[in-house]
């Protein structure tokens, strides 16, 4: 009889806390005492670990257990406590050698079986960096885990496993038949990966296409308007499929974010491909930007990290949702504060809008069919704020496709040739803008612009004349800069021409925002 | 009668631990006590709860924190009734887990309230 200790992860965001378990039982009427923060998830943990301990074969002592979770300022939440705290209050009573500096995460069952929690990755991260590699975690959450370098992962499928390796008395231990363990291993069989969408499936609309893998290879953000039926969402969900692969410490950031937000156990391999997330534009801010009781979970955003954010039909989303990605535009990540707390998570993601022009979306080219009135198409388009489209680099306007489009279509090129363009040009980008610790033309600001990564005077003759005729700003000068500097990138030209610049001018054509 | 001969081996506990058993079953207007018994100046009261097994949970664990409260006002209502009010006051609880096999396994939780 004594004190028990173990250690645990108590996550706040995406940032990972050690959280040290004490377990003290004490000469007193039987009671389960859980002291320091815990939410009512986490006080249901009590009668968790008292049934799971039971059908393990080892019952928890018949006295007064007092368990407090340090630091106590922290809020805790969810079952992940569960095997860390009962592993406190069998060492208490000793049951099972102590465990050192070992990190326990798992949910119980009533059956003593390990149940996979959320945010495994992310908590095994944590652990590490607190210098605890030693990790227990059950058999569903065991491949995810595993993804964390330098971490030395256990998985059990049942308690009466783990108290074995932890000295547990065996003949009292009820062990499992095999039978159970298999079936814990066919829950964890993740679903086929869908196919990424090909390029070769967009006929026409040669403006867009190239426009998008500028979009990929300078990692710009765009907004496309045009007709329905034009291709835009078609266009936006070939994205993904001509971005690189991210790369590992990137592929961490994304699969973390992931391990918080997907159902438990999917995960078993780092998120490798460049995530995309299309909110229906009924999404309410907490949606998008994260939120829910308690701590704050990752929204839509957060999700997108290194990927693309779609918002397709744009300017139906509220525009207090709209106006909330600006702070995560600017920052690439975002700060989200609730009563129990605050949470921040990296939202670094590449934005593509897709808009109608007017209400019924036919006001395109001389706008015949269309059957909105002026007022309604001025009103439109203006729902999308001025600072949000000022932070757009390509804004390129569309057509419906023709039936000579169609006929050609056979044409179009694959996402594989494209996507080999654009890591071409990822390189050459690398390689000129690694001195500014920067990846992609997207991120230049106006200043570098200006100075280290002018273009040649020739070269910026015509963008010259529109600042000279005030058809173009300050800050739109700085955006066909860096729209120049990716054309010229593909094009495998040491810095921009003047046709780069006069390429670029020509994804300028102006969403009217108001 | 299991409570009974739970009371009667918890009852020889107490007198082998250096206890002097005093009184038995006392019915206050309260309730009753199981024990009551002197170690040196002080009373002792015992709550005894007796199980076959502790299939339905341990003895200790139907001492509810109610009923310790029950026990401290029927202890002070003996302690009157016996002119010893000002008197040091301890309840203990004593398991008795008797399978009525053999050797029936007897706890004890002193200081209890």
């Amino acid at each position: 009889m004594g004190l028990g200790r173990t250690f645990a992860v108590a996550l706040v965001g995406l940032d990972g806390y050690l959280v040290e378990v004490e377990a003290d039982i004490s000469q007193s009427l039987p009671a389960f005492v859980l002291l320091g923060l815990p939410d009512a998830s986490l006080n249901e943990a009590k009668d968790r670990i008292k049934s799971a301990a039971k059908n393990a074969g080892i019952p928890l002592s018949r006295r007064k257990i007092t368990v407090n979770l340090v630091p106590a300022s922290l809020p805790k939440k969810g079952s992940g406590f569960d095997l860390s705290i009962l592993i406190a209050a069998l060492q208490a009573s000793g049951d099972v050698r102590p465990s050192g500096r070992t990190v326990f995460l798992a949910e119980l069952g009533l059956d003593g079986r390990l149940r996979p929690v959320r945010g495994v990755l992310p908590a095994v991260m944590a652990a590490v960096r607190h210098g605890c590699a030693d990790v227990v975690v059950a058999g569903a959450n065991a491949a995810e885990a595993r993804l964390v370098p330098g971490a030395r992962i256990r998985s059990f499928a049942t308690l009466a496993e783990v108290l074995l390796d932890f000295g547990a008395d065996p003949g009292q231990l009820l062990l499992p038949s095999g039978g159970q363990a298999t079936a814990e291993l066919q829950e964890s069989v993740p679903p086929p990966a869908l196919p990424e969408p090909d390029m070769a499936d967009v006929a026409g609309q040669v403006e867009a296409r190239t426009a998008l893998e500028i979009a990929a290879a300078g990692g710009h953000h765009m907004v496309m308007v045009g007709p329905p039926g034009a291709g835009k969402t078609m266009l936006a969900e070939r994205l993904p499929g001509i971005l690189p692969d991210l790369p590992d410490h990137q592929a961490m950031e994304v699969t973390a974010i992931h391990s918080l937000s997907r159902t438990v156990g999917q995960l078993t391999q780092l998120i490798r491909r460049p995530p995309f997330e299309s909110p229906h534009h009924s999404a309410t801010g907490a949606a998008i930007v994260g939120g829910g009781s308690g701590v704050p979970r990752p929204g839509a955003v957060s999700r997108a990290h290194r990927g693309v954010l779609f918002l397709d039909e744009a300017p139906e989303f509220d525009r207090s949702v709209l106006d909330a990605l600006r702070q995560p535009l600017e920052s690439g990540s975002l700060v989200i504060h609730r009563a129990s707390g605050s949470a921040s998570y990296p939202a670094r993601f590449q934005l593509v809008m897709a808009a109608n022009p007017c209400p019924c979306g036919m006001s395109g080219g001389k706008g015949l069919e269309c059957v909105c009135s002026p007022n309604q198409r001025r009103r439109y388009l203006g729902r999308l704020s001025r600072p949000l489209v000022d932070r757009i680099d390509l804004q390129l306007t569309m057509q419906r496709i023709s039936l000579a489009d169609i006929a050609a279509g056979d044409a179009a090129e694959s996402s594989s040739k494209v996507a080999a363009r654009v890591h071409a040009a990822r390189a050459a980008q690398r390689e000129r803008l690694a001195r500014w610790g920067l990846d992609v033309n997207a991120e230049a600001g106006a200043a570098l612009l200006k100075k280290e990564l002018k273009p040649p005077r020739q070269a910026t003759a015509d963008l010259d004349r529109a600042m000279d005729l005030q058809v173009l700003t300050g800050r739109g000068y700085s955006r066909v800069l860096r729209v120049a500097w990716t054309v010229a990138d593909l094009r495998g030209l040491p810095s921009p021409d003047r046709d780069c610049v006069g390429t670029a001018l020509a994804f300028r054509q102006q969403v009217k925002a108001a | 009668m299991l409570g009974r001969q739970g009371e009667e081996l918890a009852a020889g506990f107490v007198e082998e631990t250096g206890q002097q058993v005093v009184d038995r079953n006392w019915r206050g207007p309260a309730g009753e006590l199981d024990i009551v018994a002197l170690e040196g100046a002080t009373v002792v009261v015992s709550e005894v709860k007796t199980r076959r097994n502790p299939d339905y949970g341990h003895p200790f664990e139907a001492i509810t924190p109610a009923k310790v409260t029950r026990l401290q006002i029927i202890a002070r209502q003996w302690l009157r009734a016996h002119g010893l009010a000002t008197a040091e006051l301890r309840i203990d609880a004593i398991a008795v887990l008797d399978d009525g096999t053999g050797q029936p396994v007897i706890e004890r939780l002193k200081a209890i309230g």
